[in-house]
């Protein structure tokens, strides 16, 4: 249903309890495309609610791309684009952003690796120098021994994120159980410690070459910058920067479990954890979405069916989560929970069975796939609220253009959850939810010497 | 209406031949000046019952965020009951007005909104972040929250359960042993601060209905409580909304007012180390007891603290992660609240560098009260002040900004006059903070790491006299 925003107001003043409360209006994001010669892809969008701009990156390449023992080498590379370039000495690309007022971050994942600049909107230029002079000039300074320090710092990023951190070896452990080991979802974004030390100086200059063209990335401006201005210092800074060969499609073949992968491991925990997962449709095929609301169904909020059950009525689980993990090359759908003292995740997982089955059987009710629906509309609206940063408007219209070719793709986005029925719920668990094809990890405290 | 950005169509526009030169990277751009802060009006206003409303229009996105904030917080908790302004603001969504907890998390999920009640030190809330169509239909829902709670005894033991096994889980992590273990040093059993918000095991299994209804009662009152409004609404159309759901809403007791003893910051620097068998990294905690939020140094300590650990690139992590790359990042912070929080310079570091790591941390905190270079100076300013619009971008920011003045009485020009305040900061304000401030040898050092692997070579620094400290000791007894 499309409404004009200002029915908006109107709405306001509807009796409480109304039984269909009334729709928001369209999402729509308005910006300008173009590209460069060299091949980056530009995408300006204008919002003047503060005098704030944000320079967003998006190199279309992740850890997917990593060979047979330099796992982690897509997230080491994206530390090094923070150590300067031909014009900006070793230290000086934070300086000068903070100088100028303003914040930066990256970050790596399967498939990408984004960069994002968030400037006061009169240092835009700042910014776009800054952008354009690490994707001409990365390799002008790099030595050795810029890789060294960052290779110190990754490995206890590691450490802080993983090797340290409660149940953190068990995400590493089920992408090695749900996928073979030549397929790139096997090895964790962060790599594996021997591989982190392997890296070499020559892996970064080839890397640089063949994944960080201007035609292998996508640009997006925005905030309270004027389109044209936008365009020119785009243009102005971006134009120097050499062309190069757009990087081979990857082919991977489809992978699928042939039965129950089981294992259990230790941590330095209290309390043991379970984790079920299941190899699912790709990031926006035909069962994405659907799967999406099958996570809410059974554990997006207090009414949803193993919350309530096992932390409300049984009270043997702490906690329970389910989500759709959507990716260009594989997804995963997973189920966590963890049991309170006294309990075990044989306990949970039986009830975890039994509720899938019962949703592989029988539809939602209207109302818990409405509830959901309604949900995923609001969380639309509430993602336009901020301009920069990871998952503000810029990041997302950087996403959408790079899964889909398209910038503004979120009313089709939404259309997809709009148009689920509660049999096309039931459908999706029992189609992709076996349970006799799923990976079940446990993890167990170490036994107290 | 235009003030709805959306709805503008998009342009594509192919690629076009360039006519620009390459630019001269020799000269790169400079920033320009500061922007003018323009932020929005707050309209004041009363209901009957006396309860302020402040509203704040952002005609930006079709939402709104609704706050209902009382004065009271975890601070307030009795001596004894610690936890329990906690304990009573999770219990206000679990039963109110008619409605049992699993009707109102349906209603609330069904309307698209998130709705919540939370107690922090100085303040408690309910808070409502709902699409602007849905606004009329979430009040009702609020206001039961917020006024009518029924503390159902079922769902009180519920949630102590919940309370008892997040503790039990607070042991395996780190950082959070690290913390709490900080605080307890630094101002002990008998002050507020010195245990987790929370509360403990043996004072969470205390609670009864009781004591939740009576300290409900002391906190949440109009006479101790404003109402914020933040969103594509108008003034003259909400007012008269909350008008109906909160005007109503009438005192009674008295109003929560526990004064915090005064405590006195450590006289000489003690070393205290918890075993984490195992571990890759060393958890490192320094600092001692800094100011309140009312400090009449608010902005150089503001700029100090950027310059020894509150930017990326700060003198501690640049020392720690760039120079060495002993650690994902070391940082400080000024914990300012109603009484004077903790100052502290933290980090996770590997473990094989954990007396290297200690002796950067002293050699940063030594080094911040000399002189300060000016670009240094200059540029902490600027990114501070310079990107303080981006505190105003959403409604949670701008709610969280009200939120922050309401609680500590900022005066009314606190906002417009913050980056000429913070640009007024000398080098000679800077040195003279650090040094009544981060004084190194007068501080508590906590470690949480493989004792096995890290002590003796700590022990060789030589850095004060240490105490060992077990997880039960941080913690109390396993619950």
């Amino acid at each position: 249903m499309r409404r004009a925003a200002a029915l908006l107001l109107l709405a306001v003043g509807t009796p409480a309890f109304a039984q269909t409360p009334a729709a928001p209006p369209k999402i729509e994001l308005p910006y300008t495309q173009f590209t460069l010669p060299n091949g980056l892809r530009v995408i300006v969008h204008e919002d003047h609610s503060i005098p704030m701009a944000t320079v967003n990156m998006w190199y279309h390449v992740g850890s997917a791309r990593e060979k047979e023992k330099r796992t982690g080498f897509a997230h080491l590379f994206e530390h090094l684009m923070f150590m300067g370039s031909g014009h900006v000495k070793p230290g000086e690309f934070d300086e000068r952003l903070e100088a100028a007022g303003g914040d930066n971050n990256g970050s790596t994942e399967n498939d990408r690796t984004n960069y994002w600049i968030n400037v006061p909107a009169n240092s835009l230029e700042v910014a776009l120098f800054l952008e354009s002079d690490r994707m001409g000039y990365l390799l002008d300074t790099m030595t050795p021994k810029t890789v060294d320090a960052q290779r110190d710092v990754v490995k206890n990023e590691r450490r802080q994120s993983y090797d340290n951190r409660p149940y953190g070896m068990a995400e590493i452990t089920l992408g090695e159980m749900l996928y073979p080991p030549a397929h790139p979802y096997h090895w964790p974004v962060i790599g594996y410690m021997d591989d982190l030390t392997a890296a070499s100086y020559e892996d970064v200059v080839a890397f640089f070459k063949t994944y960080y063209a201007p035609s292998n990335a996508s640009l997006v401006v925005a905030g309270d910058v004027d389109t044209a201005t936008a365009r020119r210092l785009v243009e102005k800074w971006f134009s120097d920067v050499k062309a190069g060969p757009a990087p081979q499609p990857m082919t991977i073949p489809g992978v699928a479990l042939s039965g129950v992968q089981k294992k259990t491991i230790t941590d330095r925990v209290q309390l043991p954890r379970l984790y079920l997962a299941w190899l699912t449709p790709r990031h926006f095929e035909p069962g994405d979405a659907a799967l999406d609301m099958v996570a809410d169904v059974l554990a997006g909020g207090k009414n949803s069916r193993l919350y309530k059950r096992l932390v409300y009525d049984m009270q043997i689980a702490q906690d329970v989560s389910a989500f759709q993990a959507s990716a260009a090359l594989s997804s995963s759908f997973q189920i966590v929970a963890t049991p309170r003292p006294g309990h075990t995740v044989a306990e949970l997982q039986k009830v975890i069975d039994e509720e899938i089955q019962k949703l592989q059987r029988e539809p939602p009710t209207a109302h818990e796939l409405e509830r959901s629906v309604n949900q995923t509309e609001a969380s639309f609206y509430n993602r336009m609220e901020r301009d920069g940063g990871f998952g503000g408007k810029a990041d997302q219209l950087n996403a959408y253009f790079t899964y889909t070719g398209d910038p503004d793709w979120f009313n089709e986005d939404l259309a997809r959850y709009r148009a689920l029925s509660v049999t096309d719920i039931s459908a999706a668990a029992a189609q992709f939810l076996p349970l006799d094809k799923r990976v079940e990890l446990a993890v167990e405290p170490q036994k107290q010497p | 209406m235009r003030k709805h950005a959306f709805v503008v169509v998009a342009s594509f526009v192919a690629s076009v031949a360039l006519t620009a030169q390459a630019p001269d990277r020799t000269k790169p751009p400079q920033p320009g000046p500061p922007a003018a802060l323009k932020l929005p009006a707050i309209h004041k206003q009363k209901l009957s019952n006396g309860l302020p409303v402040w509203v704040v229009e952002l005609h930006k996105v079709p939402v709104a965020q609704v706050n209902l904030v009382s004065f009271s917080g975890t601070a307030n908790d009795p001596p004894g009951k610690y936890g329990l302004a906690s304990f009573t603001a999770a219990l206000l969504e679990e039963g109110a007005g008619s409605r049992s907890a699993l009707e109102i998390a349906d209603a609330i999920d069904y309307l698209g909104a998130d709705l919540g009640a939370t107690a922090s030190i100085d303040a408690s809330a309910v808070r409502l972040h709902v699409p602007v169509a849905r606004l009329a239909d979430a009040l009702p829902l609020m206001a039961d929250v917020a006024l009518r709670p029924t503390f159902p005894k079922d769902e009180l033991e519920r949630q102590r359960l919940q309370r008892l096994t997040s503790l039990l889980q607070g042991r395996d992590e780190p950082a959070t042993i690290s913390a709490v273990a900080f605080s307890r040093v630094l101002y002990g059993k008998g002050h507020r601060y010195g245990t987790p918000q929370m509360g403990t095991a043996e004072t969470i299994k205390t609670f009864g209905v009781d004591d939740l209804r009576g300290f409900y009662a002391s906190m949440f009152r109009p006479d101790n409580a404003t109402l914020l409004v933040v969103g594509d609404v108008t003034a003259d159309r909400v007012v008269p909304l909350v008008e109906k759901q909160f005007g109503g809403w009438k005192a009674t007791g008295a109003v929560a007012a526990e004064k915090l003893p005064a405590v006195e910051p450590p006289k000489t620097r003690q070393l205290f180390l918890i075993d984490k068998p195992g571990a890759p990294q060393s958890q490192i905690r320094i600092g001692s007891i800094g100011v309140p939020r009312s400090t009449p140094d608010y902005f150089p300590l503001t700029v100090m603290n950027t310059i020894l650990g509150g930017s990326f690139t700060s003198r501690l992590n640049n020392n720690l992660r760039e120079v060495h790359g002993y650690t994902y990042g070391a940082n400080s912070t000024f914990d300012m609240r109603g009484g004077a929080g903790p100052f502290f310079a933290a980090a996770g570091v590997q473990t094989d560098k954990t007396s290297e790591a200690l002796t950067e941390f002293f050699n940063e905190l030594n080094g911040i009260l000399k002189p300060v270079p000016a670009d240094e100076l200059a540029r902490a300013k600027n990114y501070v002040s310079l990107r303080y619009p981006s505190a105003f971008e959403t409604t949670g920011d701008i709610s969280r900004r009200l939120e922050d003045q309401l609680v500590y009485r900022l005066p009314d020009d606190h906002f417009t006059s913050y980056v000429q305040n913070i640009q007024a900061v000398s080098a000679a304000d800077v040195q003279r903070v650090a040094q009544k401030y981060v004084q190194p040898d007068k501080v508590a050092i906590v470690i949480v790491g493989d004792l096995s692997a890290i002590e003796p070579r700590i022990r060789a620094l030589n850095l004060g006299p240490i105490t060992k400290l077990t997880i039960d000791e941080v913690f109390g007894p396993k619950p």
